[in-house]
């Protein structure tokens, strides 16, 4: 099969572009994380991860896939497995077929990522384009060039238990539409994005959410030292690491309103873009100020300025996503 | 982030060697997809979630040298888990786990158990009978 790989910021999007570009409708990786209403953020007390929040700044994992099939009229096949065997099988006769696979898998359990970045996280996607004696030809979204797995180890990862289990999940895209209403298209896209960051009645969603977490870390005990430390860095974690995270996500949206507002020949989307450019870079220095409080190294001023940096993002993205729906709002 | 900010801290990335995909700005504000080696505050917080980890690895490990503890606590934190992970893994309940972390109860574990405890940590079921027998007591 001739395939081109290419390397993307995250998996799920990187995938779905890749699949997409694959079958004759390029589209590039923001443009199917704006298209599929991806941004987000979620304060989750209740899922624990080495005990701690669960702190989303997209979507749950499946969501881009499903979203973006739906809104562009592709037919999504995709299929788990109870008996590990047959989703083996499964995948052995889809690439038979000339199929370009997507599977979903633990991260653990791939022996070619580095080991201080296998955490047990059982969403990521990458796709099959091929296998070779023993071993699968893959490509990973996130790394640079194609990768090459063997048979046992692809088969741990992709049919790893425990929380998000992908259950062997894998995926294709049948008849692909090839003509697209961009403009609806965007502007459905950015009222679900605006409804989702700005609209939600629950106080742990969107930009309450990010409020609710500024509250939490101005709440902090500032004598309880490790636990804070603990608590920064798995924020940073969840931010920068794990599915590239808050900052790199608001520059991936900015990216789809700058492409939105060429292919539309909109203004308001692009200045939308530089705005969350700047928002973007705050998220990181919020980062930052995180680490340098962590290491002992923010001259004894506490958590407060953390937490304000953090109100302030949370003001300038309502600002941004009111204007965002006003914007659709004249459009329609 | 402008390309020029993109980071690229090398020597303290815990990329491997490998590189990470970020979208950032041109000088005319165009966006484009820029590598980056690495980032200091990303690595500084992949570090604190690993020696967190290590230190409860070694902790355990003490336990299970001293008697008092089984090895599955020390081979839990060794493949990044914690006892949600582990029951969640391993589908038993977080009170049956932490029985099992007894060293008396550890000793009469079927097979059957054993089994799903190194499924999870993806070792053969045989070291963990092993463990069991006091035949090795290295992991």
């Amino acid at each position: 099969m001739s395939f081109n790989h290419q390397q993307s910021a995250h998996c799920e999007t990187g995938v779905m572009s890749s699949l997409l570009t694959h079958a004759g409708l390029p589209m590039s990786e923001p443009m199917a994380f704006g298209l599929s209403s991806a941004l987000a953020f979620a304060y989750l007390p209740l899922v624990k991860l080495s005990g701690m929040p669960l702190i989303a700044y997209r979507m749950p994992p499946k969501h881009i896939i499903k979203t973006l099939s739906k809104r562009l009229g592709v037919r999504l096949h995709t299929a788990t497995f109870s008996n590990p065997q047959h989703g083996k099988a499964a995948l052995d006769r889809a690439l038979d077929e000339g199929r370009l696979v997507g599977l979903q898998s633990s991260v653990f359990w791939l022996p070619y990522f580095p080991p201080e970045m296998r955490f047990h996280f059982n969403a990521h996607n990458l796709m099959a384009y091929g296998r070779e004696g023993d071993e699968y030809l893959l490509s990973d979204p996130v790394f640079e060039e194609p990768v090459r797995c063997a048979a046992e180890a692809l088969q741990k990862a992709r049919f790893a238990k425990g929380a998000l289990a992908a259950k062997g999940l894998l995926y294709w895209l049948d008849d692909v539409p090839l003509e697209q209403d961009w403009p609806a298209l965007v502007r459905k896209s950015i009222v679900s994005t605006t409804r989702i960051l700005d609209g939600m009645p629950l106080p742990w969603i969107g930009i309450r959410g990010i409020e609710h977490l500024a509250r939490k870390i101005n709440k902090l005990d500032p004598d309880a030292k490790k636990y804070n430390r603990l608590y920064l860095t798995h924020i940073v974690r969840m931010q920068e690491e794990i599915g590239t995270g808050g900052a790199g996500f608001r520059f991936m949206y900015a990216s789809f309103l700058q492409e939105a507002g060429v292919l539309l020949g909109d203004e308001h989307l692009q200045a939308a873009a530089q705005e969350l450019t700047q928002i973007g870079d705050q998220w990181r220095q919020f980062a930052s100020l995180c680490v340098k409080q962590s290491r002992g190294k923010d001259a004894g001023l506490g958590m407060q300025p953390i937490a304000q940096a953090l109100l302030a993002i949370a003001q300038q993205e309502r600002a941004l996503f009111k204007g965002l729906a006003l914007w659709a709002k004249q459009r329609k | 982030m402008k390309l020029d900010d993109v980071p690229q801290d090398a020597e303290t990335s815990s990329y491997a060697g490998h590189s990470k995909l970020l979208y950032a700005v041109d000088q005319e504000g165009q966006y484009q997809g820029a590598q980056s080696a690495g980032w200091d505050a990303e690595n500084y917080a992949t570090q604190q979630a690993l020696a967190e980890l290590e230190q409860l690895e070694q902790h355990a490990q003490q336990g299970w040298q001293g008697g008092k503890l089984s090895p599955l606590p020390c081979l839990m934190y060794r493949y990044r888990m914690d006892e949600l992970a582990l029951a969640q893994v391993t589908g038993l309940w977080r009170w049956r786990i932490r029985r099992h972390f007894q060293p008396q109860i550890f000793a009469r574990l079927s097979p059957a158990l054993l089994t799903r405890y190194a499924d999870a940590f993806g070792l053969p079921t045989e070291q963990l009978i092993a463990y069991q027998q006091g035949t090795l007591h290295e992991l």
